[in-house]
């Protein structure tokens, strides 16, 4: 089984994030980056996949040089070897799913893994954009019944199962309901959400074996993608700051209050 | 030069500060109260290939370069002082078989320990030897292809828990230091028993304990170096190990600056945050540039043996100056704390404990001295 996985570089959430003054972008100096948290996880399922089925795991990003990092990351988490889209300049999600689907139409894996969405942007929209440019099923945000503290879990057993003939995915999907179980056939999109797994922990002996692992670089133009975005980013402004709130005296003040000034009851 | 770390060695850094923040930091405070042996912690760090870093990879370990291990040591010791202490016990152990043990014995001795979770123990330190190694009581007595090993050791991190002994004993106590002499102890044979674990003031994770030797026998194939090159062994040893201690010490002084700083600027006094107030400024500014300081030593030191080159100068200046500085920065901490310093529900009085064994353990602040005074003068 060939799965292909994404790892996108994004600002660790840990890092303090500010709005450059004239509202462009955020100020990246002393940011942190990592490989983005959904990402992970879809290495981390693409692994045990690939543990139990055999094949490889092949994890692609894109981005300036900077990116190695991710993909040395994942690399040390256990893929097999890693694929470099050489890019500095802006991309958007369209730019970034037509890129992913020139790498999917050269490296033909049975299955893409995504993060449902990165969350630097947070705009869940690669995935589902990348099946439709390859005509592929998809089956978005992942995740599964058992708890981070069950068995399956300790085993990293996958839940991302295959059909018993393999041809098909299937896939307990995450649904403002409660979950939905759906079988996809391959090759097959998926997105991870949340609760898929907990990804491993980068080894050490991992991170030095990392080191050895092949990167190979590509570009727009090699792949023929023109990246030219369709969005244009017009301006970016922080959250208003948070307003302190008040004591009330008693329970009648607030039932007032709550009745006749924010009128929620 | 260079004053960055590379790729590899952030990758290493994250690594072990994922280990410390979400492993070993949930339950320092569990250990500390407790002062049961981490093994969960110690089992995972031993997945994660914490353990036996120093292990060169042809004998199956990551061997890390000094340089990189200190990275690393920072980390675990933010995490958890004492964890990481009897994290690197391993490594010092297994120091003298990876520095003069003949590649029999480092197949045989080292090769086991990246297949399973398993300690090993140093055992110099002795109740009359300490910063007197010279005075070793403990003997080594050959007959025919074995020694006869008799005496007790003392201060012994995860004696109680080791599989594998690396032990000094002298094979002519006239000779002193010149008859220091260097084994391996395989298993728990009988004749090695281990006390109950020291009730410590610090790093109350790490496993403590005495060792007593009764007519102990050690193949000669298990003697590492030459008869009376035991204590060239201990020292060479050493000089490796005290890059680690020292960094030990700035990882604890990170996470005492660290919560200070948080403390101090969630907490009113006078009307502001106490981080408004320069007496604070000035401790948390002195507690910060006495930590980088330690850090630089400490590299330079570990980046000496990675060139090959003698760092005995060098890592006592970073050992000394680490110490001592985290001594002062820990008990800072609490005084930023005020009252709520001294109070078990609040993280620094515990960095203060900690602290106290760094500038006692693999030589004191004083010998440091001794020993950078020694080497000025040669």
């Amino acid at each position: 089984m060939k799965i292909l996985v994404t790892a996108k570089r994004v600002e660790d959430p840990e890092s303090k994030i500010k709005v450059k003054p004239d509202g462009s972008g955020i100020v990246q100096e002393g940011l942190k980056y990592k490989i983005n948290p959904f990402d992970e996880i879809g290495v981390e399922e693409g692994l045990r996949l690939v543990a139990k089925h055999q094949g490889e795991v092949v994890v692609v990003s894109i981005g300036g040089k900077e990116v190695q990092e991710q993909l040395r990351h994942a690399l040390a988490m256990g893929a097999h070897r890693a694929v470099w889209v050489n890019h500095t300049g802006p991309l958007d999600q369209f730019g970034i799913a037509a890129l992913l689907q020139k790498v999917t139409e050269k490296e033909k894996p049975d299955l893409v893994i995504l993060g449902k969405q990165s969350i630097d942007d947070d705009q869940n929209q690669v995935g589902q954009y990348l099946a439709e440019f390859l005509d592929w099923g998809q089956a978005t945000f992942a995740s599964k019944v058992e708890s981070m503290e069950s068995e399956q879990e300790k085993n990293k057993v996958p839940a991302v199962t295959l059909t018993a003939d393999g041809k098909a995915v299937r896939v307990i999907r995450e649904v403002d309901n409660g979950l939905a179980t759906l079988e996809c056939q391959l090759p097959a999109v998926v997105t991870t959400d949340l609760r898929l797994n907990t990804p491993r922990y980068a080894s050490l002996p991992g991170i030095m074996k990392a080191k050895s692992k092949p990167i190979e670089e590509l570009t727009p133009e090699k792949l023929g993608v023109d990246v030219t975005p369709k969005i244009q980013i017009v301006k970016l402004a922080s959250p208003p700051a948070r307003k302190a709130g008040i004591k009330v005296p008693d329970v009648a003040t607030l039932v007032d209050k709550l009745r006749n000034e924010a009128k929620v009851v | 030069m260079e004053f960055q770390l590379t790729e590899d060695q952030r990758a290493l850094q994250q690594a072990a500060r994922k280990y410390a923040r979400e492993v070993v930091r949930p339950k320092a405070a569990h250990y500390d109260e407790t002062a049961t042996f981490p093994r969960d912690l110690l089992a995972t760090a031993f997945e994660l290939g914490l353990l036996n870093m120093a292990i060169p990879a042809e004998y199956g370990g990551v061997g890390l370069s000094h340089l990189d291990q200190t990275i690393v040591a920072e980390e675990l010791s933010w995490g958890c002082a004492g964890v990481a202490t009897s994290i690197i016990a391993n490594d010092l152990a297994n120091l003298p078989i990876i520095l003069h043990g003949t590649e029999d014995q480092k197949k045989r001795l080292l090769g086991h320990f990246a297949e399973k979770l398993k300690f090993s123990s140093f055992c110099l330190t002795e109740p009359e030897a300490g910063s007197d190694v010279a005075n070793m009581q403990t003997t080594a007595r050959r007959e025919g292809d074995e020694y006869v090993i008799n005496g007790a050791k003392c201060f012994i991190t995860n004696g109680g828990h080791a599989e594998q002994y690396t032990v000094f004993a002298t094979v002519d106590k006239a000779k002193r230091h010149k008859g220091i002499t260097c084994f391996v102890v395989e298993g728990r044979p009988a004749g090695l028993t281990p006390s109950k674990h020291e009730n410590k003031m610090g790093q109350r994770a790490s496993d403590t304990v005495s060792l007593t030797f009764e007519d102990v026998r050690v193949p000669v194939a298990n003697r590492i170096g030459e008869e009376g090159q035991g204590f060239a062994i201990a020292m060479a040893t050493l000089d490796n190990s005290r890059p680690l201690t020292a960094m030990f010490s700035v990882g604890i002084a990170r996470a005492a600056l660290e919560h200070s700083m948080e403390y101090a600027s969630q907490r009113k006094t006078f009307g502001k945050p106490i981080i408004e107030h320069q007496a604070i400024q000035f401790m948390i500014a002195d507690m910060a540039m006495n930590t980088h300081a330690a850090r630089m030593l400490t590299y330079e030191s570990a980046w000496l043996l990675d060139q090959g080159q003698r760092n005995t100068l060098q890592s006592s200046y970073a050992k000394s100056f680490a110490a001592d500085m985290a001594m002062k920065v820990a008990t800072d901490a609490v005084q930023v704390y005020g009252g709520y310093g001294y109070i078990k529900e609040y993280p620094v009085e515990k960095l203060m404990r900690d602290a106290k064994l760094i500038q006692v353990y693999e030589g004191t602040s004083q010998v440091q001295r001794l020993v950078i005074a020694k080497e000025l003068f040669r």
